[in-house]
């Protein structure tokens, strides 16, 4: 069952949504290990990637998932575009809408701007982060990886650690996996926690040891420099010190305890740069690989719904 | 020509009560009302129906595009709204662009306002000039030119000796500032109350403290210089007890609150609806039933619109790029009626915070239906159902946050001065 006609965030999702994605994303990943690595579940359509913010990583990713299914893919920097010329989002919405795209991926700075653009175009609309609100695909991925690695994606005890507040990972993550029922424990200094989040279902911690104790999953967070108002935290390395996680800090967890980063990592700033190549405990680059198996997915399911819909429509003559 | 209203329920909000009976204009002042109102000789006869007969409506902080922005709300527009929402005195903000700071500009939009609004124009003047926070306006001159008040806005004035010297400067003359209580370092960028739902949507937050905080730092500065002191809004439940001891203390301070913080929350917002974007941001139920309470109780003594038009382009933006305000000349009393027929406010309690307490702050005859008082009234069906379209709306811009609500209370007629200025069709 997947019913959606956009992937806005995990918050619209049923649990057996999430279930009906990462198992067509299983058969992505075994599609992407074949050497010829094609689909033409999206032939003829145009996939259009506009980012609002600067990415390479989930941009390469979108790219490589839409070209390996068939699409037409086009790239849009939108940061160096109309935006510097004074167009609305809606207006630049509009224009690209007149395009007929029927996939259209969007990254932005503001929470709430991907939404507000799905409200003006006729197409399927993926959000691949919206300020500080979500990034459904990071966290879907995230999903798939806990679930190839652990055998379940329920009945887990997982710390998402770090800038909290800054983040869009940590909540489309703390939906998601609420919603899968696992215990999910936040960890971070309280100035990087959101207001009030401790009534989201989840346990706050504030020292990392007491945080990772017998966890399954530890979920490292990029420390958000660029977003800092300035402040937040004494110093990088008093915040290594405290919350950088390297071997002796993970040791608290379980033993088969999995890493994770979402990336790009700050090396020695929130993760110990041994321990992240570390192919016993750390699976950071499988998170990139389910990555790009997600977005077939998701993509695929969405194309599915957007072309069921379109062959109801009554035909104009 | 004298004109007499019958078989009307008068909202008295001087002596809290709501009887039927009938009120004698003559000259464009109340001579008579009560039960009994005996007419003289050529006398027009209004027959109310037994609908309901009240105080007009005394405004303040309502916003007026000009000068600067004239395409989001003319005077025209504005009094023909006002007119529609049975306000008949509106004291218009001067956080135009450019400011309203000097005399010229204010007779300016005196003028203007006087050609093209129906109903009563008071003018607020900036506290500083360009409202920047660092040279007070000439106060003497302004209050000469016919300012009712000074106040910045929700520019708050940082630098706490500049704002000490405006007050003593204020309190000489006699003249009534208007605050903006709202510690401005922790609401910076803020588009919405810090809290659960603000957390989920990943918006900028301020903690209602800072609302504390800026009222704190006033009223200190108040007991220092003894100024006349309003503030603007008052929202959150945390302030209440700090302005309950002020006004305890014998200051010089009365508050307000805005009609979407009483019938509005933070949830409201739903899926950034930036319509419900307004300054200072909607705030959680709990504080929202407080300021109920607290214009209940008195402790909250004015109700305001805080009619702030923004045009389609200024809204239609991602919710923490999108411009702040509503506009809610026409909506200030079906809103407040909500109120009423929720059994929170009883009709002269609403017209006590919307009418009598805003006449009595600013020194105007208005706002009661005793004799003596100028004909200002509203004449409205507190019970009338209606659906609200924005697209009805009088003002040139259309944010209402009501839009599409099943709303109870219509305007049948305003007067000002015993004129009629706008009559339902």
């Amino acid at each position: 069952m997947f019913r959606q006609k956009h992937l806005l965030g995990i918050e619209h999702l049923h649990p057996q949504e999430i279930t009906t994605l990462l198992d067509l994303a299983d058969q992505y990943v075994d599609l992407n290990r074949q050497d010829v690595k094609h689909s033409e579940a999206l032939r003829g359509l145009t996939q259009i990637n506009m980012f609002f913010e600067n990415s390479t990583r989930t941009q390469a990713s979108f790219e490589i998932a839409g070209k390996r299914l068939g699409a037409d893919v086009m790239n849009m920097a939108m940061q160096a575009s109309s935006i510097k010329k004074g167009e609305t989002l809606i207006d630049t919405a509009m224009t690209l809408n007149a395009m007929h795209p029927d996939l259209l991926v969007v990254r932005h700075p503001h929470s709430g701007a991907v939404d507000l653009l799905a409200q003006k175009v006729n197409c399927a609309v993926l959000n691949a982060g919206d300020g500080k609100h979500e990034h459904p695909t990071q966290a879907l991925l995230d999903a798939l990886t806990i679930r190839r690695a652990k055998g379940r994606l329920h009945r887990l005890n997982v710390a998402i650690c770090g800038d909290i507040s800054h983040s869009r990972v940590a909540r489309s993550n703390l939906i998601l996996l609420g919603k899968m029922e696992n215990r999910v424990r936040l960890v971070g200094p309280p100035t990087l926690m959101p207001s009030q989040i401790d009534q989201f279902g989840v346990e706050v911690f504030e020292d990392m040891a007491e945080g990772l104790k017998d966890v399954d999953v530890v979920m490292m967070l990029r420390l958000q420099r660029e977003r800092m108002d300035g402040g937040f935290i004494p110093s990088e390395r008093e915040y290594y010190h405290r919350y950088g996680l390297d071997a002796e800090k993970l040791a608290y967890a379980k033993d088969d305890a999995i890493v994770m980063h979402p990336g790009p990592m700050n090396r020695g700033v929130e993760i110990d740069g041994e321990l992240a190549d570390d192919i016993n405990r750390s699976v950071i680059q499988e998170q990139v690989e389910m990555g790009v198996a997600v977005r077939m997915a998701a993509m695929d399911l969405l194309a599915r719904n957007l072309r069921a819909e379109r062959q109801n429509k009554p035909v104009e003559v | 020509m004298s004109l007499l209203f019958t078989n009307a329920r008068l909202i008295d909000p001087e002596n809290q009560t709501e009887v039927l009976g009938g009120l004698l204009v003559e000259d464009g002042l109340i001579v008579d009302a009560g039960p009994d109102v005996a007419a003289p000789a050529r006398t027009e006869v209004i027959d109310c129906g037994g609908k309901c007969l009240a105080p007009g409506i005394v405004d303040i902080g309502v916003k007026v595009c000009e000068p600067g922005e004239r395409h989001k709300e003319s005077y025209k527009s504005a009094g023909l709204a006002a007119a529609a929402g049975g306000v008949t005195t509106m004291v218009t903000r001067p956080d135009t662009t450019p400011a309203i700071d000097n005399p010229e500009t204010l007779e300016f939009v005196t003028r203007r306002a006087n050609e093209a609004a129906p109903v009563n124009v008071m003018p607020i003047a900036a506290l500083t000039k360009g409202r920047d926070g660092r040279e007070m306006t000439e106060f003497g001159f302004l209050l000469d030119a016919g300012a009712v008040a000074f106040s910045d806005g929700d520019n708050v004035v940082t630098d706490h000796k500049v704002l000490s010297r405006a007050f003593t400067y204020a309190r000489s003359l006699g003249a009534l500032v208007i605050g903006h209580p709202q510690d401005p370092g922790l609401s910076k960028g803020a588009a919405a109350t810090s809290g659960k739902f603000a957390s989920l949507r990943g918006l900028p937050a301020v903690s209602p403290m800072a609302e504390r905080m800026g009222l704190d730092r006033d009223i200190a500065l108040i007991e220092m210089t003894g100024v006349k002191y309003h503030a603007d809004q008052i929202t959150t439940a945390r302030a209440l007890p700090a302005l309950q001891r002020a006004k305890k203390n014998g200051f010089d301070i009365t508050a307000g609150t805005s009609i979407h913080h009483l019938t509005l929350n933070e949830l409201d917002v739903a899926n950034y609806r930036t319509f419900f974007k307004v300054k200072p941001p909607l705030r959680s139920e709990d504080d929202r039933l407080a300021i109920i309470e607290a214009v209940k109780t008195g402790l909250i003594d004015i109700i305001s619109s805080m009619h702030t038009p923004q045009d389609e382009e200024s809204k239609r933006l991602p919710f923490e790029e999108a411009a702040a305000g509503a506009v809610a000349l026409e909506t200030l009393l079906p809103a407040a009626l909500q109120l009423v027929h929720a059994g929170h406010l009883s009709l002269a309690e609403i017209f006590r915070a919307m009418a009598l307490n805003p006449a009595k702050r600013l020194g105007l005859p208005s706002g009661r239906l005793m004799p003596g008082a100028p004909a200002d009234l509203v004449l409205f069906d507190a019970d009338a159902p209606f659906v609200l379209n924005r697209y009805d709306l009088k003002s040139k811009s259309k944010n209402t946050p009501f839009d599409g609500q099943k709303m109870q209370g219509k305007v049948l007629a305003t007067f000002v001065a015993g004129k009629a200025v706008y009559r339902r069709d």
